[in-house]
């Protein structure tokens, strides 16, 4: 039970001479593909976009609060900018990131088909999506709006004269997009795997997305409803969330969470299947644990919808109710804590080596680690109460968010890159990326949890003057950050043309996606595969690449 | 010194060397729970974070490619599976009792508290002593005693916070949520809206200031307004019209309120329930759906006429109607006006509950 793994020579690699890049010429052949891969190439240069528009939003959120008093931005400015940094990341960026991109690009490749199974529906859900972020940049551009992400009643339905009604309208259409990428891969999944291609050798990637596809098509028609009754209310006066009218305000809550919470998972979902293939490959190891590892992401999935009164803590929810939302709360922390160890317990005994995608890997067990367990002092009651609303929360969610989420989606970037370009990255920098990318962040968010602890309340345009200390620490290391992000941008577009050429299989990976050329095909497979070993099966890769030869291009 | 390096950088030096929090005060009688709590959070974080680490560190040098060129392949150990699920459970389900206590010993406030009410309102905090003081984003409180707030917004979704105490609560609008706090150490603490409230959010803040019990009554004697808030629920409850059917005479066409606050009363459905401050505003407001049994449902409701400060002062009255029959009632306000002056409206001088429930 043994395997030796070496990476193939590169020097003799080529191009294919077609591929889905290069099948068909002009803007049009984009445009209106159907292919999963060009729709996920279109979703990633779009996510980038959105991601670098909400990292400036960042900036200047940091750099306001460089000092205690407001004299970069007024704080109505303030308001704005942070409501557009949480839109444009969690509507745009995060929900979207892995699933629609690399899980796109993947998935109908990894299960062993030629496209997903609705490739219209796929495209008009990058279309809403497209739909949807023009119509924000147009709320941003048009005076802003200051809700805040969270579109809290009744101060947004009442009390602002911002563009909430159209700002609520485009992350209506932005969930519609998700809904239909959630529903595409659900029925992929289910009706469209290979021959042979049983539930338990589909590889965790699979596993993962598909519960974060359940919660996607159950919990966003929720917030698309409760987006709607918002709207209602600001233009009609409906009343269902206004107390003088025998509304509840907290009925809004309720409701948003409940999409929400399990938006949460939506986001980190797809990342815990990128670390799970990483891990693999790079230890040369198949993950250890598969069973327990596949229905951690579906146990997750399934109390991650029955959690999310832990917002609402404080709000004034019977001491009885919050007892047992405190309590499923722990519960879900569990299977997320069998992920880390699984994933820990997968290097023993590997063949390790430190790519890129490794590197971000490791900063992903770490961070979020580090998020996971703050989030269990958040779910602790009596802790909640201090804690909530201030940096602690701001900080806990980021580690998550962004420590987890997305290192795991530069790490798959960077992993899956030469399966989607047919190019690799040059090494050398990208480490140093990865590690400018986990220093800065450390900096940047670790300090925000002794600012929260302090008191210091999230949502502040200015400050008492002793918390400075910390957030100019905070802000340093969020110029660290930025170069952290910018330098894949940098690198990344640069190997577009000059990368060196990756062949078919650099890393010796087992996944379907890396016994195909890259590029691939537009068809994906030139015949329907049939699947004889599981995932992750190391000794079956040595059999075939001993076997076989490699035709490349 | 300051000579060799920039003068900002040298600013920020000073700065972190003087005026650096790392750690809020511990000013109540809550605080040293959620800190022990904090403490073992973080002990249980560096354990697991520690745990992880070492894993992967150790891991990573033993098994690198370098040193182990061949994988062992190795499918899972239920045992081990079994091991990482228990012991986080344990531990996660332990956090989970130590902080649902910490949650009942922050939101059950002791009967003996007193009573303090808070409006929030976009951006500031109005708060209303029963004696008759009245604040804007300030708290004055004796130390020792346990002090509960009754919290209501008039607009949107405010938070009050007092990081020192460790406790926050949410002040929303259309209901009375309570909080409560036992100041330990004099002094002037944070007090914040955390709540995002709008454009001027980050200028919802205030001060509480914990002062010894003497402190406390020298400036409770000097900053009244005069009259209890009582005292101008009572006129309020005149002017209102209230008392030509809550008269107290038995065949008036309005429950006789005295004595009613704390008491159990049949609702027409044939619900009971206990007469509190959330209830007595939500007749006031809306009186049909909290139909007393035996009474016609002719009280017209004082929505959108009545503001939040009002309510307050209508429920305050309420709640102290002690004697029989009489609407036209007396309140002693002799505990929060040390000099009786002429001031007091005519026929609310004669004091008729006894002095150890009215003296807030």
């Amino acid at each position: 039970m043994s395997t030796i793994v070496s990476l193939p020579d590169q020097s003799t690699a080529t191009l294919p001479k077609v591929s889905y890049l290069n099948k068909e010429y002009g803007l049009k052949s984009w445009l209106l593909t159907g292919d999963h891969k060009r729709i996920a190439v279109l979703y990633m240069i779009s996510i980038t976009l959105f991601f670098f528009i909400g990292g400036a939003m960042a900036a200047l959120i940091r750099l306001e609060l460089l000092t205690p008093t407001t004299d970069l931005l007024a704080a109505d400015t303030y308001n704005k900018v942070f409501t557009a940094h949480g839109l444009i990341m969690v509507f745009f960026f995060l929900v979207p990131s892995v699933p629609a991109t690399i899980g796109n690009f993947c998935i109908p490749i990894m299960v062993g088909a030629k496209d997903l199974a609705f490739p219209k529906i796929n495209l008009l859900s990058w279309y809403l999506y497209i739909a949807a972020g023009i119509m924000m940049i147009c709320v941003l551009v048009f005076g802003g709006v200051d809700t805040g992400w969270t579109f809290t009643t009744p101060l947004s339905t009442h009390y602002l004269n911002t563009n909430v009604v159209s700002a609520g309208l485009a992350v209506f259409l932005a969930g519609f997009s998700s809904i239909f990428t959630g529903l595409n891969f659900i029925v992929t999944i289910h009706r469209m795997r290979a021959p042979g291609m049983t539930w338990f050798r589909l590889p965790l990637f699979v596993w993962s997305h598909y519960a974060a596809s359940i919660l996607m098509v159950l919990g966003t028609p929720v917030l698309a409803i409760t987006l709607v009754l918002v709207v209602l209310e600001r233009t009609i006066g409906i009343g269902v969330f206004d107390p003088s009218k025998g509304g509840d305000p907290l009925l809004f809550q309720h409701l948003f969470w409940f999409y929400s919470h399990p938006a949460v998972y939506i986001m980190i979902l797809p990342g815990m299947g990128v670390i799970s293939e990483v891990i693999s490959t790079f230890s040369r190891k198949r993950v250890f644990g598969y069973t327990a590892v596949a229905f951690s992401s579906v146990a997750i999935a399934v109390f991650g919808f029955f959690v999310w009164a832990h917002h609402m803590f404080i709000m004034g929810i019977s001491n009885y109710s919050a007892l047992v939302f405190s309590l499923l709360t722990m519960l879900v922390a569990v299977p997320s804590a069998i992920k880390i160890f699984n994933w820990s317990a997968t290097l023993y005994k590997g063949s390790i080596t430190f790519e890129t995608p490794m590197l971000y890997a490791f900063g992903f067990l770490g961070l979020f680690t580090i998020g996971g367990l703050t989030g269990v002092f958040l779910g602790s009651l009596g802790m909640d109460i201090h804690l909530t609303e201030t940096y602690f929360i701001v900080a806990h969610f980021h580690f998550v968010m962004v420590g987890g989420m997305l290192m795991a989606y530069l790490s798959g970037v960077h992993f899956w890159w030469p399966k989607i370009t047919g190019r690799m990255y040059p090494e050398g920098v990208s480490k140093l990326a990865a590690v400018i990318t986990f220093v800065g962040f450390i900096l940047t968010f670790f300090p925000q949890f002794i600012l929260g602890y302090l008191g210091m309340p999230r949502r502040y345009a200015a400050y008492p003057p002793e918390f400075q200390v910390l957030n100019v620490f905070s802000s340093a290391g969020a110029t660290v950050l930025g170069v952290g992000y910018l330098l894949p941008l940098l690198y990344l577009t640069w190997s577009l043309k000059y990368g060196k050429i990756a062949g078919s299989n650099p890393w010796q990976a087992t996944g379907l996606e890396w016994q195909i050329q890259s590029p691939p095909l537009t068809e994906n497979f030139a015949e329907t595969p049939i699947v004889t070993h599981e995932a992750y099966d190391y000794e079956w890769l040595a059999n075939k690449t001993r076997n076989e030869v490699q035709t490349v291009g | 010194m300051q000579h060799f390096i920039s003068p900002v950088l040298w600013q920020f030096l000073v700065k972190w060397l003087t005026n650096f929090a790392i750690f809020p005060p511990e000013a109540s009688s809550i605080a040293p729970y959620a800190d022990a709590l904090y403490f073992f959070l973080i002990f249980i974080s560096v354990i697991g974070l520690g745990a992880v680490a070492a894993l992967v560190v150790t891991f990573s040098i033993r098994y690198r490619q370098s040193r182990n060129p061949v994988a062992t392949q190795i499918e899972g150990s239920t045992l081990l599976e079994a091991t990482w699920t228990i012991i986080p459970l344990i531990l996660f389900m332990i956090t989970f009792v130590w902080g649902a206590l910490l949650y009942f010993r922050i939101y059950s406030p002791p009967p003996n508290a007193m009573n303090i009410y808070v409006v929030g309102k976009q951006w500031m905090w109005k708060i209303e002593h029963p004696g008759g003081q009245h604040e804007i984003n300030a708290l004055h409180i004796p130390i020792n005693r346990p002090i509960q707030l009754t919290l209501i917004s008039q607009d949107v979704f405010h938070s009050f916070s007092v990081p020192a105490f460790r406790v926050k609560r949410e002040v929303i609008p259309g209901r009375y949520n309570t909080v409560w706090f036992e100041a330990t150490k004099p002094g002037v603490y944070h007090l914040f809206c955390t709540q995002y409230c709008g454009t001027l959010h980050s200028q919802m803040i205030g001060w509480v200031y914990a002062m010894t019990p003497e402190d406390y009554e020298a400036w409770a004697a000097g900053s009244t307004s005069g009259h209890s808030l009582a005292q101008n629920g009572e006129r309020l409850f005149a002017s209102l019209g209230c008392n030509s059917c809550h008269n107290g005479s038995p065949n008036a066409h309005g429950p006789n309120l005295a004595k009613v606050y704390g008491s159990r009363v049949q609702l027409q459905n044939g619900q009971f329930v206990t007469v509190d401050d959330a209830f007595l505003r939500d007749t006031i407001l809306n009186p049909t759906l909290h139909q007393i049994a035996g009474y016609a449902p002719i009280m017209p409701t004082y929505q959108g006429q009545v503001t939040e400060d009002a309510l307050i002062d209508l429920v305050e009255y309420i709640k102290r109607l002690d004697s029989d029959y009489r609407i036209e009632q007396t309140i002693d306000n002799s505990a929060s006006q040390p000099v009786q002056t002429g001031t007091t409206p005519a026929g609310t001088s004669a004091p008729v509950l006894p002095p150890g429930t009215v003296k807030q």
